[in-house]
């Protein structure tokens, strides 16, 4: 087994012990630290595909301004501590979880394997060089509307949130 | 090289796990992490066609994904805030005044 396979299956291992700890902890602030650990694993796993502007803005956007949005909301909120556990939902949702993981594994057990294989990349791959040029040629548009998205946002947070009276 | 059907099979299971949180959560920022997390699972399967393709389309994706789910998790919660204020409560249980 080579270094980034070995790597990979690391990474793996660690970013679903940790996403099973988001789903499974009763207190929601240890949810929320656990969901700030899987993303960063899932930030290196991006460096690892060469991508590393975008894991930089993943560990930036998510695991930085995402996250604490979270953690000052459960602060504010207080909400009781523990919730109860239901055993019907726990065995509908395990149910639900275990289908679409033998859905999944059925439909990739269908790709072929030269495909596996990966494309040869250039130097500077996913840099911000990169990034920018395809953003802001091919991408144009969109990158517009997502500004405007985030206006819409901003304004309809500070409407809901605000106090009424 | 970690060949591409790993890391489809890893997203897979992170999406899966995110599935399962929504359904078995009774807390409603919980069940909007779990949304967080599928989400992630999907970008990650964005980056690995990107490399296995060798296009920048897919990472540009991704990008578009992480503005979308920021403004997702500002209305979410800013809808559980005021929620909380009417009902005390994040219990998605306890909302069933229009239930039949």
């Amino acid at each position: 087994m080579t270094a980034p396979v070995l790597l990979f299956f690391v990474l793996a291992a660690l970013s679903v012990v940790f996403s099973l700890a988001v789903v499974f902890q009763r207190n929601p602030v240890h949810s929320a630290m656990a969901l700030v650990v899987t993303l960063f694993l899932v930030a290196i796993l991006f460096l690892t595909l060469d991508a590393p502007m975008v894991g930089i803005l993943q560990i930036l956007v998510y695991a930085g301004a995402i996250m604490v949005l979270f953690l000052f909301v459960i602060m504010l909120l207080n909400p009781e501590a523990l919730e109860r556990r239901r055993a019907l939902w726990w065995g509908l949702g395990s149910i639900a979880g275990l289908l679409l993981v033998f859905e999944f594994a059925d439909f990739l057990s269908d790709i072929p394997r030269q495909a596996a294989q990966g494309a040869a990349v250039g130097e500077g791959f996913g840099g911000p060089e990169q990034l920018a040029q395809s953003l802001f040629h091919d991408f144009v548009l969109p990158f517009e509307v997502a500004s405007v998205l985030l206006l819409v946002a901003i304004v309809g947070a500070v409407v809901l949130a605000k106090r009424e009276g | 090289m970690v060949p591409l059907d790993y890391y489809l099979f890893l997203s897979g299971v992170l999406f899966a796990i995110g599935v399962v949180g929504v359904v078995i959560r009774r807390n409603l920022i919980v069940i909007l992490m779990s949304i967080e997390l599928m989400l992630n699972a999907v970008n990650l399967t964005f980056i690995a066609f990107a490399r296995s393709l060798g296009s920048m389309e897919g990472q540009v994706i991704v990008f578009f994904v992480m503005t979308v789910a920021a403004a997702e998790a500002v209305i979410g919660l800013a809808i559980i805030i005021s929620i909380f204020r009417h009902r005390q409560t994040l219990d998605p249980q306890e909302m069933q005044l229009l239930r039949w």
